[in-house]
């Protein structure tokens, strides 16, 4: 090479984020989280008392659209259990984060958030020990890298009625598109009046073990009103949130027309082997707040 | 669903749970008792060991809840129901006890419904997730037992008018099996 300068390395292009800016986004996103829900699922809300048959379940949504109002008004939780947090962080790769360590920073947030927000400490460090670490630390923390000079955070506190009623499937790749569908309506079927009904679904297909539980909690955070951009997954969605609705499980699992108010699925490749499929479900307080930092 | 809209007092008497079907909807005032999954394992273990429970549970009501700490004013934080049937394991003894009811949400396992039906006592649900407007009803909260278990301490609460749905009555009818046959669509 004649030309010298190409050898020479380009300075690295560096955006420097002080963590204490990560601490402090994270701790007002716990709080808004766990107090006012986004505007989708409110508008799922008011549209599901309008469509519900049952009379009981109508009045179920009306309590829980006032619970809604008064937990801002107020600032009471909407609901008691306030979640383990679960926190996304898509990093972008040309980010260096200083003035500490990034995951200390993350649960420093969380910390504080929990504790000056009067939320409810929910976890125990151990999970056969169980003592409670009285600042509902630690998260959760799912890290991605992505191009760019920007963070983008998502905060969802999980609460765990409807955790504990999530499956994971590891199909069979005999088992196709029906397969997918048994498995869906088995798990919301027997999550019933457990999983605090109307649900949101979230669907991962595909992938690894791991890999469609993680995409079936990122699918939760999609808006519900936004259906996949695959058309075929559209599809699968409306098809099954009128079977899930068909279920006759209702508001408060006490019968009604409105089980669920959305199925939002993500897929992945996966192995010639294997069709895995996760259904995490989610109750009707589907809290994620986001910021892009 | 009774066309009649309830009122009853807790602690509970038989002749109230008698009275009680699968089905109405209810209001609850007066005291009645907190405990969820870490408290019911310690009335578990003090039992064991011959000891006596935290409160008279006779005729008294459980509510599954592990509420939200209160703010400044407040009795209490966010308060709905627990799922019930993590504490299914430990019920059937309660009842035997003289636990009269329970508030929850979610199914119970066969051993409890037996239980209810044996001793003549009654399993509500409140609504998941209205935390909020529920601690409304709630007047006095205070810890009288167990107080290192934080959100899962046993508390005494009063509560006036308290909404409440009977899921499994006295005889045993379960309201979410009934309930859901009727708009189940194959």
């Amino acid at each position: 090479m004649t030309n010298g300068q190409a050898n020479k390395p380009k300075a690295a292009y560096m955006r420097e984020i002080d963590v204490s800016t990560i601490t402090e986004n994270i701790r007002d996103m716990c709080i808004e989280a766990v107090h006012y829900l986004s505007d989708d699922m409110k508008q799922a809300l008011y549209d599901g008392e309008k469509n519900e048959r049952s009379p009981l379940g109508k009045q179920i949504l009306c309590q829980l659209e006032e619970n809604l109002d008064i937990a801002g008004k107020d600032m009471i939780p909407i609901c008691q259990d306030t979640g383990m947090a679960v926190i996304f962080m898509d990093i972008g790769q040309d980010v260096h984060f200083t003035g500490g360590i990034l995951e200390d920073a993350v649960n420093e947030g969380v910390r504080s958030g929990y504790v000056e927000g009067f939320l409810r400490k929910s976890v125990v460090s151990d999970p056969i020990i169980r003592k409670n670490t009285n600042d509902n630390t630690p998260a959760v923390i799912h890290y991605n890298m992505i191009p760019g000079d920007r963070v983008k955070i998502t905060v969802a506190p999980k609460g765990f009625g409807s955790e504990n009623m999530s499956r994971i499937f590891m199909l069979k790749p005999a088992d196709g598109i029906d397969g997918v569908k048994k498995a869906i309506l088995s798990a919301v079927s027997d999550a019933g009046p457990n999983a605090c009904p109307p649900m949101v679904i979230g669907v991962g297909i595909g992938g690894t073990f791991e890999k469609c539980a993680l995409l079936a909690k990122k699918a939760l955070t999609r808006p519900i009103d936004k259906r996949s951009d695959v058309g075929y997954i559209a599809d699968l969605e409306e098809e099954m949130l009128k079977k899930i609705n068909d279920l006759g499980i209702g508001p408060g699992g006490l019968g009604g027309t409105v089980t669920a108010f959305a199925v939002n699925i993500e897929t992945y490749a996966t192995h010639i082997a294997g069709l895995p499929v996760a259904v995490n479900i989610c109750c009707h307080v589907n809290r994620h707040s986001s910021r892009e930092i | 669903m009774s066309s009649m809209d309830n009122k009853i007092n807790a602690p509970l008497d038989e002749k109230t749970t008698e009275n009680l079907k699968s089905g109405d909807y209810v209001y609850i005032t007066g005291t009645i008792y907190t405990a969820r999954d870490a408290a019911h394992k310690r009335m578990q273990e003090a039992l064991e060991k011959g000891e006596e429970l935290p409160f008279d549970i006779k005729n008294n009501v459980i509510y599954y809840l592990g509420p939200s700490p209160a703010r400044e004013g407040r009795p209490i934080g966010s308060a709905g129901p627990t799922t019930a049937s993590r504490m299914d394991k430990y019920t059937p003894q309660l009842l035997d006890l003289g636990l009269k009811g329970m508030i929850g949400k979610g199914k119970r396992s066969a051993e409890v419904k037996k239980s209810i039906i044996k001793n003549k006592a009654v399993y509500f649900a409140a609504v998941g997730g209205a935390g909020a407007i529920l601690s409304k009803c709630i007047k006095s909260s205070e810890v009288i037992a167990y107080e290192d278990l934080g959100t899962e301490a046993i508390r005494k609460l009063y509560v006036e008018d308290l909404p409440v749905i009977v899921i499994i009555d006295k005889e045993g009818n379960d309201l979410y099996e009934t309930a859901v046959l009727k708009y189940k669509k194959d």
